[in-house]
């Protein structure tokens, strides 16, 4: 991956002045590169990771393997995109194995994630079959680990 | 016959008359104080990678406490010589020509003691690592400085070593990418001390622990120009570029008769290197390479950062070609090393070892190690601005 991409991935606050710095380029190239990355699409948008166990929140994740019947002409893109849609699907993928589709979901309560597997999705013509798995607790998310251990503490002096 | 109480002094001469690393003096000012910035440390801030301490663990599980052979595992050395053949092109038989040692600093020392006799002189440029003098000095040789300049980037070359040869002079001691320089030698350089070095039939000990560290320039070592395998002993280790500081782990490569009298060395005082530090650098040799490129990475652009920063608030510093130490010039504010690290630590918290620590050529500089955070940085080096404007 492009370097100016990963240090944004690293931090997106990171200023366009810094970032010229570290790259050694010009701010000006900086920010056309970012305008451009933005324009096709590669960036699509700027977000913080949050550790959401940690905020007094109700919210329930949960992660669903759904089965369904593929169309002709479309394959599985119309179900899938269709599903896509709610609200409460954070993230859905195509997967190869013994079911079509894994959706990651989030709602507020238990009773909500439930009513919309078992109202909105299931429901939905084509789809075969649900399993769902609810989340019980976020070690890693996005690359980034909800935990750190204590640092063990380097020397301040050192050779 | 000893009638008072009070016991001799039993500590050798030469250990006494060992001037204490300036380091050492200076950690002992900053550990003191609280909410440091440190910019004084000479390992990576990166923790080693997973797989690497995962594969330490998993050889714990299965039982790797034991010795292993004084040269280290040979699957280890086999791991050493496959890396140096495909980073230098440089063949060594892993059977003879290769030691696994405690550290580089382990390494370096066998390879003084293994060559030097008292009165044997062993060139070396400065400024440099804290430990080559006082090994020399250990040993019974001549430690023989040969100051770099800023102007040349801390360069070394053929015409700076020329006048300081005599009859006595045995060792020519190199370390680049140096520390606490970031220096790096050209093929030119390297080709012409190399020469001088055949010319007066010298041992090259060659220290590349931060060769994986060079940002711009040719990875070149002096052990592969034509005609220095047979007069070089090249270490390295793993602890710079795969953060492996704590695992210890080095190793030496030169000709059998020279591993064979280091090794005699290492299997009387160390016997071998410890048995887990040697799995884990199996699979930061075998794996590693992605994780030292990302680290090399962040590294350069810090190197970016640090050096614009410090010459914006008027402290002249070279562009460092390797390792990870800003040597910006301090003299400029009429202040001496000591007194401006000091001054710096006392106003604004931050902590950068001043240039003397590594011989009195590095009088008028201060090595800010650039192995610390990019937030870090920013911090210390708008600290250190506010600093100089203050003088």
């Amino acid at each position: 991956m492009d370097q100016l991409l990963k240090l944004l991935k690293e931090n997106a606050l990171e200023t366009p002045e810094n970032l010229a710095t570290l790259l050694s380029i010009s701010v000006d190239d900086v920010k056309a590169q970012i305008a451009d990355y933005e324009a096709r699409g590669i960036i699509c948008g700027y977000r913080a990771v949050v550790n959401e166990d940690e905020l007094d929140i109700e919210k329930v994740r949960a992660v669903i393997e759904v089965r369904i019947t593929p169309e002709r002409g479309g394959g599985y893109d119309r179900i899938a995109t269709r599903i896509s849609r709610f609200a409460s699907v954070d993230s859905l993928f195509l997967m190869s194995g013994t079911y079509d589709l894994l959706v990651f979901v989030s709602g507020r309560s238990l009773q909500v994630v439930a009513a919309f597997v078992n109202e909105q999705l299931a429901t939905i013509e084509g789809v075969l079959s649900t399993t769902t798995h609810f989340t019980l607790k976020t070690y890693k998310d996005q690359g980034v680990l909800m935990k750190i251990e204590d640092d063990h503490e380097r020397l301040q002096v050192s050779p | 016959m000893n009638d008072s109480k009070s016991p001799r002094n039993f500590v050798a001469g030469h250990v006494r008359g060992m001037p204490r690393s300036g380091i050492r003096d200076f950690f002992d000012m900053v550990s003191t104080r609280e909410g440091v910035i440190s910019l004084s440390i000479g390992e990576p801030d990166f923790v080693t990678p997973w797989h690497i301490r995962e594969a330490a663990i998993y050889a714990l599980e299965h039982g790797a406490t034991s010795y292993t052979s004084n040269l280290g595992l040979l699957r280890l050395r086999k791991a050493i010589a496959a890396y140096v053949a495909r980073s230098h092109a440089l063949t060594y038989a892993p059977e003879s020509e290769v030691l696994i040692t405690v550290g580089v600093s382990e390494a370096l020392d066998l390879a003084i003691r293994a060559v030097v006799e008292p009165g044997d002189e062993v060139i070396y440029h400065e400024p440099c690592y804290v430990s080559y003098s006082p090994v020399i000095g250990l040993a019974f040789g001549k430690g023989v400085a040969v100051p770099t300049r800023q102007a040349d980037d801390f360069r070394l070359t053929r015409a700076d070593i020329e006048p300081v040869i005599t009859a006595k002079s045995k060792v020519l001691l190199l370390n680049f990418p140096t520390n606490p320089t970031g220096a790096v030698l050209t093929r030119e350089d390297l080709t012409g001390i190399a020469a001088l070095a055949c010319e007066h039939d010298l041992l090259v000990i060659t220290d590349e622990v931060y060769t994986e560290l060079t940002y711009d320039a040719e990875r070149l070592s002096i052990a592969a120009l034509p005609g220095m395998r047979e007069r070089t002993i090249y270490l390295n280790g793993l602890s710079k570029a795969w953060a492996m500081t704590g695992f210890r782990m080095g190793y030496a490569c030169a000709p059998p008769a020279l591993i064979e009298a280091m090794m005699k060395i290492h299997q009387y005082s160390m016997l071998c290197a410890p048995i887990l530090s040697q799995e884990a650098s199996v699979a930061a040799l075998k794996n590693g390479d992605a994780d030292v490129a990302e680290m090399r990475e962040a590294y350069r652009q810090r190197r970016h950062y640090i050096h614009a920063a410090l010459n914006d608030m008027g402290l002249p510093c070279h562009l460092p070609g390797g390792a990870f130490y800003a040597f910006p010039y301090i003299g400029g504010t009429g202040m001496n090393s000591r007194d401006f690290s000091m001054a710096l630590l006392e106003q604004e918290n931050v902590a950068c070892v001043p240039g003397t620590a590594f011989g009195s050529s590095g009088e008028g500089y201060l090595r800010c190690s650039y192995a610390t955070g990019l937030e870090e940085i920013k911090r210390a080096m708008e600290r250190m601005a506010r600093f100089v404007r203050s003088l």
